[in-house]
């Protein structure tokens, strides 16, 4: 194999586990606020906002990485501003793949989670207050470790659908070495230039790993089984 | 002040389907049952009493005001002293029993008395419990883990919904002994929420009767109980509840002799010393009535007295006779057309014949 395409394919690995990386950790902060405001409120809001969140899971990624390249790039609204606040322009870049990764997982991350505080029910929180509990305290005490298992679920969700993610990629950031190219995006480059043997390297690690998190999965689940009858 | 003691209740709730109106002032020690059919408000008010929902209205305990909507004051659950035992245990799964116990007393100011919780480990009988994992205790273990939880934050007032109706039998006898011990040594107020008309005969003192959002009737548990409107609305396990003293024991018979307000009535004997009192209650469909003493039959209990008032009962042929003897008051269930053959009516005497005598210890 020619060093230069090795390098390239480790180049494109690494990109790969930064960006899903990344991405799981700014989601899980993200998510679990909203989740938790999605298994508790009471408010109108709840059904636009639930609706929003789902909605990647149903939009083609042409569809969102359109949107999401129009608002970032030089004319859009979110362009124009980080033009003027200094930061450039985020389109073609590795933070505009990280917010297209983040919009694209947000209800991988958001639904396990929210599944999980429903599961729990008010009745823990309730206890906890009764036991002098503040509400916050009884969220990092109780409704957190009580969801672990919804939690544990949602991060290596995003993480592996952030390493299979191709159409927002390629739409956001194109294709760029070093930059924004990661593993799918690589092995469609190989495949255009019919190198079949590079694109089978990669396509087989893409496999052995998207497996590797399924069986993860379903051993998590039932640990967790365990835990809580 | 009358009841700066004393915990005070005047709440209003509205929902679509439901309203909940009540004033109470209880007392600041003994155990209040909150009574009544489902449907009926109780665990709603004891929620409301937690600030679990919130209702319009005064809550306050000894002079500590907890909620008052006209002065905008609502101190949210876990401002309020109390100690809440929810109706299935509720233990936090992801901990083990000492962590469970140890979650309220972390969390209360004066955390460094560990006196409170070794007292409530002591007076629930779960020292050996400490290690287990929540999982593996029966529903009982964990029911009396709820309640050492409870108490281990030293509330100031003790709130109990059903703690024993997600238990089956054997496991209600099992935490029955556990809850009358609490009754014995707190010193705090407990309101207690059961629709068992035999939790509320062992373990009340005070007497609150729910029914359809409202408080119909309030009082000490005994005369509550001989009242025809709360036995009426008790229905078929009606009757007294008094405290009497063992006077006398017969050993061959396995019997014995209890001496009350009402006079003197054998009952079982259940092992329970000379000189020691006891709880007691007579079904008012267990009491018949006759205009003599020598009527020959198996009843080992006759007690002469004079009829107070005949009640209507939920069957228009049946009717709830108080009989007044000595100081006491029992309680018949008999037939109207009884009364008439007898010509029994207000102020006629009458002998009591008791069939069977429940002795509470």
């Amino acid at each position: 194999m020619n060093p230069a395409v090795t390098a390239e394919a480790w180049q494109a690995i690494v990109l790969t586990l930064q960006l899903a990386t990344l991405s799981s950790l700014l989601l899980l902060l993200i998510a679990t606020p909203l989740a938790w405001w999605l298994s508790q409120t009471r408010s109108g809001w709840r059904t636009p906002i639930g609706a929003l969140v789902t909605l990647p899971l149903v939009l083609p990624p042409t569809v969102l990485g359109f949107y999401i390249l129009v608002l970032l790039g030089p004319h859009g609204w979110i362009g124009q501003w980080t033009q003027a606040v200094g930061w450039g322009v985020l389109s073609f870049s590795f933070t505009g793949l990280l917010i297209g990764s983040v919009i694209f997982s947000l209800p991988f991350a958001v639904q396990p989670i929210q599944y999980a505080f429903e599961a729990i029910g008010r009745r823990p929180m309730e206890v906890a207050a009764t036991l002098r509990a503040r509400p916050l305290d009884a969220f990092f005490s109780v409704a957190l470790p009580l969801a672990k298992p919804g939690i544990l679920t949602a991060t290596v969700l995003c993480f592996a659908h952030t390493v299979g993610e191709f159409g927002v990629v390629l739409m956001i950031g194109g294709n760029i070495p070093g930059k924004t190219r990661v593993v799918s995006t690589q092995i469609y480059g190989h495949v255009e230039a019919m190198e079949y043997a590079q694109a089978h390297w990669l396509a087989a690690a893409m496999l052995a790993f998207s497996f590797a998190v399924l069986v993860a999965l379903s051993r998590l689940k039932k640990r967790s089984d365990r835990v809580l009858p | 002040m009358k009841h700066a003691q004393a915990l005070h209740v005047a709440l209003s709730l509205l929902r679509p389907d439901f309203a909940l109106e009540v004033e109470l002032h209880l007392p600041a020690h003994g155990i209040t049952v909150l009574f009544g059919p489902s449907g009926s408000g109780k665990t709603t008010l004891l929620r409301c009493v937690a600030g679990l929902e919130q209702a319009t209205g005064v809550v306050s305990l000894a002079g500590d005001l907890w909620q008052d909507s006209r002065r905008k004051v609502f101190k949210p659950t876990w401002q309020r002293e109390i100690g809440y035992v929810f109706q299935e245990a509720s233990l936090f799964e992801h901990m083990d029993v000492r962590k469970n116990l140890e979650f309220g007393l972390r969390r209360v100011p004066r955390s460094a008395n560990r006196h409170s919780l070794d007292a409530a480990v002591e007076l629930l009988g779960i020292g050996h419990l400490l290690a287990r994992s929540v999982a593996s205790l029966s529903g009982g273990e964990r029911q009396r883990v709820a309640i050492a939880r409870s108490l281990a934050t030293q509330p100031k007032l003790l709130l109990l919904d059903e703690p024993l109706a997600s238990l089956d039998i054997a496991r209600r006898r099992e935490v029955l002994p556990w809850l009358e011990r609490l009754h014995a040594e707190l010193r705090i107020p407990i309101l207690y929420v059961t629709h068992s008309v035999d939790e509320l005969a062992r373990l009340a003192d005070h007497v609150v009767m729910l029914e359809n959002g409202s408080a119909k009737a309030c009082g000490p548990v005994m005369e509550s109980m001989a009242s025809q409107d709360v036995a009426a609305a008790i229905g078929d396990e009606a009757g007294i509840v008094a405290s009497g003293t063992i006077v006398a024991r017969d050993d061959g018979d396995h019997m014995a002799q209890i001496r009350f307000d009402g006079g003197t009535v054998w009952g079982r004997d259940q092992g329970l010393g000379i000189g020691q009192s006891v709880r007691l209650r007579i079904l008012a469909r267990d009491v018949s009535l006759s205009l003599s003493a020598q009527d020959v039959s198996t009843i080992q209990n006759r007690l002469q007295g004079l009829i107070e008032s005949i009640g209507i009962d939920a069957h228009p042929s049946q009717a709830l006779v108080r009989v007044r003897c000595g100081d006491a008051v029992i309680l018949s269930r008999v037939t109207h057309r009884a009364l008439k053959q007898l010509g029994l009516k207000a102020g006629s005497p009458v002998w009591c014949q008791v069939k069977s005598v429940a002795l509470i210890v």
